[in-house]
């Protein structure tokens, strides 16, 4: 299988689509007075780089606030980034004016997590679908049929896109969000949590769907989420996000079977699995306290606050390294890129 | 065998509303027995939170509820207010699932835990003041001292569950009904929350119901498990019944698509459609408009919750016996797409500007 040797940010197995190099998203901080002066920065996505290559899905997953829905904007200059470039088909999105931006976005699309927000509820389902299509002059006289065509496709009845959002159930919509982002016929997808919001019947139809279609049209995914379940599931390469930083990329089974950063090993710990014998008999790497606050992360590591292995295994000047050394994210002898001074590969499942 | 120290027989929850009456609630029974842990899991509208807020007297007063609900033989549905305060808290405790809006915002959570004791137990403010301290600490919340003078709003999600558990273990409770406990959280704060669930346990020796969609959850925690759909229990049996030889279809559905963690990836076998409304519900079993076994004898009768090979594993299906040794994909179809309308957008794709 490919994704055995990993490629890390700098050696490139296929073609990638999309390239980001050292991405940074810093938001500022302002006091509440009349002045608003800034007094911090929030280091929303601190020096990301990896590589989404044509066909495959990369899964960018990480807890709540590790800046992974950031990285995911960012990526397709819905917000401007603060350092970095993002390279699609060798061109800088980041350097495209408004006019260029909008041609591209022909080609890169997105599928929000929030069916209920993400739909303009005052339209109608085929409005919404049509929409892309309008705005880019393509609607014309094949529009109809080809709107018809995708509510289809993505498995609902035509004949219910004169219907409003607020009539169909969360899958439903999501559906209809999936519809919206394919009109245009792009080659990359980026899926915000597109099945956090849904009950796991539902979940599961969704995540067969995008399959299917990735499958047909070759679309690449960067599929972010919260659920190491799902994104194993669905991912060729999972990279792991920990407070803005990237700290260990690999191939979806590789990443599994032989975790090597601290961070990844408390993750897959921590999810129980849906069968009692084995969830009891396993032995749980739990992380201490809390994620924190991305405008103060912590020196060298961000992780050595909560981290298992600095807490209970290290030597003092061991931790020392941690404290004052940012571990870069590379290849440290277990096959895939890792961002720990003493990462250890470990058999968790 | 033993006494049930907490019963619930046929309990029935209705809600009238605009456009009729929602049944919420069908016919839910069950024993929980002392120091065990019951896991209640079902999507979102099963009915499951609403039928352990009816037995603790929590629903709004337009809620019809019938049926008996009995702590250690004592009804509490139709039970005076006062009556159901000296057990509520004391004796069955409830961790809800949202710790910001189960704690009071204006109050340090010291002062809430000691406030919880006092409620029970005559003791001084000082002598309560310490036990919650002693109890934020046994929940690991660190510099317990410092932290009980912390509102709720200076503390992470994670902590704010710690403290609600230490509330609930404040008068040594024999049942605790956790609704949802970790649902908000990150996993790995999940993971500590179930540590401290497991430490209450411990120490209190209550019985837990553990309501939860997360079925990953309740295999690592529940001896006994039941499955809801459309407000009525649809399967029960240990934990290994439940999960290795399930006898419902829509458990099986359930657990066929479940992306696992601990397996390389599979096809899932989703479930067609939605759940039914709870509004004017037909007769039949409720899960027949999404069930691949369906047969007319379905839509008419609503199979009881009846033994399978063994007595305590219970499931209501007309064709359980239809499930031995079943795969979830022998039973459920995994095409998903409308093939032949995707076949034309590729064509179109390729060929198309």
């Amino acid at each position: 299988m490919s994704a055995a040797v990993e490629p890390a940010a700098d050696v490139v197995g296929g073609a990638p689509v999309l390239s980001v190099r050292n991405l940074v998203k810093h938001f500022p901080v302002r006091s509440r007075g009349v002045l608003r002066r800034q007094i911090g920065v929030v280091h929303a996505v601190c020096d990301v780089s990896f590589d989404l290559i044509a066909g495959e899905t990369l899964g960018l997953v990480g807890e709540s606030g590790c800046g992974k829905t950031t990285t995911a904007r960012v990526l397709l200059n819905l917000q401007p980034a603060t350092g970095g470039e993002v390279h699609y088909n060798g061109t800088d999105i980041a350097s495209l004016s408004a006019k260029q931006m909008r041609e591209l976005r022909r080609e890169l699309q997105i599928v929000f997590q929030d069916p209920y927000a993400s739909l303009d509820p005052r339209l109608p389902v085929n409005e919404i679908v049509a929409e892309p299509l309008r705005i880019h002059g393509l609607y014309g006289d094949g529009g109809r049929a080809a709107v018809r065509d995708l509510l289809r496709t993505v498995g609902l009845k035509p004949e219910h896109g004169n219907r409003f959002p607020h009539e169909f159930s969360g899958g439903q919509r999501q559906r209809i969000g999936v519809a919206r982002a394919l009109a245009l016929k792009p080659r990359v997808l980026v899926l915000d949590e597109p099945v956090s919001a849904l009950d796991v019947s539902i979940q599961a139809g969704v995540l067969n769907l995008l399959e299917e279609l990735q499958d047909e049209l070759g679309l690449s995914y960067l599929f972010v989420s919260h659920d190491l379940s799902v994104v194993r599931h669905v991912s060729d390469r999972i990279a792991v996000m920990y407070l803005g930083r990237l700290v260990e990329t690999g191939g979806a089974d590789e990443l599994f079977e032989r975790a090597a950063h601290p961070y990844t090993q408390a993750l897959i710990s921590a999810i129980p699995l849906p069968d009692p014998r084995k969830e009891r008999a396993r032995e749980r790497i739990t992380v201490i306290g809390d994620v924190p606050s991305p405008v103060n992360p912590p020196s060298g590591c961000r992780f050595r606050t909560r981290c298992p292995k600095f807490a209970g295994e290290l030597s003092e000047s061991e931790r020392r390294r941690c404290v004052e050394d940012q571990p870069e994210l590379i290849v440290r002898g277990q096959g895939h890129p890792v961002a720990c001074h003493y990462a250890a590969a470990a058999q968790l499942l | 065998m033993t006494e049930p120290v907490f019963e619930v027989e046929d309990l029935h929850v209705t809600f009238p509303t605009d456009d009729g009456l929602v049944t919420a609630v069908r016919g839910v029974s069950y024993r929980l027995r002392p120091g065990e842990v019951l896991g209640i899991v079902g999507e979102s509208g099963s009915g499951k939170s609403v039928t352990s807020l009816a037995v603790m007297g929590l629903l709004p007063a337009t809620a019809r509820v019938t049926g008996s609900a009995r702590y250690r033989g004592r009804e509490l549905l139709g039970a005076s207010d006062s009556e159901l305060s000296s057990i509520r808290g004391k004796n069955v405790a409830m961790i809800f699932q949202d710790p910001m809006t189960s704690l009071n915002p204006v109050y340090s959570v010291g002062y809430q835990i000691a406030e919880a004791v006092r409620a029970h137990n005559d003791v001084s403010k000082q002598a309560a003041m310490s036990r919650a301290i002693e109890l934020l600490d046994t929940v690991r919340i660190p510099n317990a001292a410092e932290r009980a003078a912390s509102y709720p709003h200076e503390l992470s999600g994670g902590m704010r569950q710690r403290v609600v558990i230490a509330i609930a273990m404040a008068n040594d409770p024999d049942v605790i009904i956790a609704d949802e406990p970790t649902t908000a959280l990150d996993v790995t704060v999940q993971a500590q929350i179930m540590q401290a669930l497991e430490t209450a346990k411990t120490a209190t020796g209550a019985a837990m119901v553990l309501i939860t969609h997360d079925l990953g959850v309740i295999a690592g925690q529940a001896d006994r498990v039941m499955v809801m759909y459309a407000g009525k229990l649809v399967e029960a049996g240990s934990a290994e019944d439940v999960f290795y030889t399930p006898r419902m279809p829509y458990t099986l559905g359930l657990l066929g698509s479940l992306p696992r963690l601990d397996q390389k990836s599979k096809q899932l076998t989703p479930i067609v459609g939605a759940p039914p409304s709870l509004i004017n519900m037909p007769p039949g079993c409720p899960f027949t408009p999404r069930c691949p076994l369906a047969q007319p004898v379905c839509d008419e009768i609503e199979p009881p919750l009846a033994a399978t090979t063994s007595l305590d594993h219970l499931a209501a299906c007309h064709f359980s016996s239809e499930l031995v040794e079943a795969k979830p994909d022998d039973v459920f179809n995994t095409e998903v797409a409308d093939t032949k309308a995707l076949a034309e957008f590729v064509r179109q794709t390729e060929g198309g500007p």
